[in-house]
């Protein structure tokens, strides 16, 4: 066994040639899917390069989405946790959260491979929106697969998306949650094989997907190491912190701090009502080795290999698995993992509202509540990737904290 | 020989059906066996539920909801096989999804398979790539045949690919589709039937997804060596019970 110093050294955090990172990754995907996970693995890097997808893309984050964000130096939280915390603002992003940069990409793509059809899954409702907001940008068809029971609970991103003109169709089948409309989207592609892209919102699913999106979302910490060098006379900060749930916001801000290992990785999961009540979805800590949705990952299920259902208060953090990049990371002792519950989530997100004048989304909230978790020095830096805007859980913190 | 094999040489057009074991109770699966055997069905899948069959369309779904209620595991399921082959000598496959057979230990798995007399494994999530690269190896110990898929957009090199990994036969997958999704075929499917039939492949292919009566039945194996009935058999379980076995499989040939 190496040690885990040794292990840092040697090892690589990206995608091999057949998507495996460490042990985790792959395509366990059935035939049907085949020709065209094929066609978008055959073709990603190349398309993602060429000089006109560059500019094609930038143009857009730039003009459209409001690229750049923030690197925001969080002064008054700083003072109540004795550090020096700066806020990646994705919040500022068009539509609320980091998830449009990818599907800004991924719509590109999508033109590139002539794909004139556009499918999504969606828990919360956030990457729906986002998917449905670039269909409409580029006038391709989307038809987005959202839970029964997610319908019901988020009824304005319901409605947003058919404003922006997307079909939003309910999944049915299993819990109706996120992992059953990922399911019906897989579905869907089984039975449009020719003229569908499938976006998937995270680092999750068949290589290339969780590379493809990393990439797309890579965008993140590009921008930090500029951001923090003119304010702090260096690009790496001594710990970058981000919420796992798929792990695509992570990715992003994790990107191009991966090989450097002065930099400390903290992921933080849902621990839901706890890691030890039976609702919770904290992946790496109640996962095992297993594959979902044609990935190699961990996954929270029984000793016989069934998928169970996990619990957050948070829809963007309630899945079962998580991106192999991440389940690599927790391996190879690489990334820091820790678990927070709903109620530390609700209460950090309460506090960095009154603090700093920002509504974080639920999810961004167990982020910033690492802080009654883990110490840090007042020298370290360090970089919370605030992944989305709260105005979508204004039901859920007026409810919670009887507003 | 593989009992897939002795069947395949065999001087006729087979009929194979899919079950899913636990469906409708628990301890049906020694008696639908017994039943298709004694109806003269060829080949049986037997198919092991999974929380997630990303591949099937609601029936199956369905079914295997229910099976999974009714308390079905890899280990009951296992447990309800062990006699098997005291009294069942048509070739038996096994088919589900990837993950329970990952947690139940692949190479136990495949053990276990080969000490009840299970000849042959269908996987839809395990492809050609993963399966070569990790599981080949493990699979051939233990005597096991793997089937693979092929669909209509699946290319000629990569049909040529699947033929030379094979062991047993192709399933050929009628339609771009889930399982139970078309009902009927058409010109796209006698083009497809054909393209393949005339392809001359080293292993024997089996059209299964679409099969629903003796016509489409019949359509088939004009062109394969077999069918394969998987959700219209579901589904008059479903309407008619668990003893209705016989009844189905007369109206098919």
């Amino acid at each position: 066994m190496n040690t885990k110093d040794n292990i840092h050294q040697d090892i690589s955090y990206q995608a091999d040639e057949r998507g495996y990172y460490g042990d985790f990754g792959g395509a366990f995907i059935p035939e049907m899917l085949y020709p065209n996970v094929e066609e978008l693995r055959s073709q990603y890097i190349e398309v993602m390069q060429e000089p006109s997808f560059q500019k094609e893309f930038h143009a857009l984050l730039k003009d459209y989405v409001g690229r750049p964000t923030p690197l925001y130096y969080a002064e008054r939280f700083s003072k109540k946790y004795n550090a020096k915390i700066y806020l990646k603002r994705e919040d500022l992003c068009h539509t609320g959260a980091h998830k449009v940069n990818n599907t800004i990409g991924q719509i590109l793509m999508a033109k590139r491979l002539g794909k004139n059809r556009i499918i999504a899954e969606t828990g919360a409702g956030q990457h729906g929106v986002a998917t449905a907001t670039v269909c409409a940008l580029m006038g391709l068809e989307c038809i987005v697969y959202m839970g029964a029971i997610d319908i019901q609970r988020q009824a304005p991103n319901v409605a947003r998306m058919k404003m922006l003109g997307a079909e939003v169709r309910p999944a049915l089948s299993g819990s109706k949650t996120l992992k059953d409309a990922t399911n019906e989207a897989i579905r869907d592609w089984i039975n449009n094989p020719v003229n569908t892209h499938y976006i998937i919102g995270s680092v999750v699913g068949p290589h290339p997907y969780p590379d493809m999106v990393a990439r797309f979302q890579s965008v993140i910490s590009e921008e930090t190491k500029k951001q923090l060098h003119e304010v702090e006379g260096r690009e790496n900060p001594d710990y970058v912190v981000a919420c796992v749930g798929g792990g695509s916001n992570a990715a992003g801000l994790f990107y191009h701090y991966l090989d450097q290992n002065e930099v400390g990785i903290i992921a933080v999961e849902a621990a839901g009502k706890g890691i030890d009540t039976g609702e919770s979805a904290a992946t790496s800590a109640l996962g095992k080795e297993g594959i979902i949705h044609g990935s190699k990952t961990l996954l929270m299920q029984t000793s016989d290999g069934q998928i169970t259902e996990p619990y957050s208060i948070s829809a963007g953090l309630d899945y079962p698995g998580v991106g192999p990049m991440h389940a690599h990371l927790f391996r190879s002792g690489r990334g820091e993992f820790i678990s927070i519950t709903d109620q530390q989530a609700m209460q950090a997100g309460l506090e960095l509202s009154k603090l700093e004048g920002i509504i974080p989304a639920i999810e961004t909230s167990h982020a910033l509540a690492i802080f009654e978790e883990r110490k840090f020095s007042p020298e370290d830096v360090i970089i919370i990737n605030l992944s989305g805007r709260g105005d979508k859980d204004l039901n859920t913190y007026i409810d919670y904290f009887n507003l | 020989m593989n009992r897939i094999l002795s069947k395949l040489k065999e001087d006729k057009k087979l009929l194979s059906l899919y079950f899913t074991a636990g469906y409708p109770s628990i301890n049906d699966t020694m008696d639908i066996l017994q039943q298709l055997q004694d109806s003269g069905v060829d080949m049986v899948e037997i198919g092991l539920p999974f929380s997630d069959p990303l591949a099937d369309g609601p029936t199956i779904q369905e079914s295997s909801t229910i099976a999974l209620k009714n308390g079905m595991t890899t280990e009951t399921l296992f447990n309800q096989l062990k006699d098997v082959r005291k009294t069942i000598d048509i070739p038996l496959i096994l088919m589900g999804y990837f993950n329970p057979m990952l947690q139940y230990g692949v190479e136990k798995f495949c053990a276990k398979c080969q000490e009840i007399g299970i000849d042959g494994i269908i996987m839809p999530d395990l492809p050609l790539a993963e399966y070569e690269a990790d599981y080949k190896d493990i699979f051939e110990k233990y005597g096991l045949i793997n089937v693979f898929l092929i669909t209509p957009q699946t290319s000629d090199e990569r049909i040529r690919q699947i033929d030379n990994a094979s062991n047993g036969f192709i399933y050929m997958v009628s339609s771009a589709s889930t399982t139970g999704a078309t009902s009927g075929f058409d010109n796209t499917q006698s083009t497809y039937f054909e393209r393949i039939s005339n392809m001359h492949l080293t292993h024997p292919q089996v059209i299964g997804f679409g099969i629903n009566n003796a016509s489409t039945f019949k359509v088939a194996t004009t062109y394969a060596k077999g069918a394969i009935i998987g959700s219209a058999f579901i589904k008059h379980i479903t309407t008619y019970g668990a003893q209705s076995v016989r009844k189905f499989v007369e109206t098919i040939r």
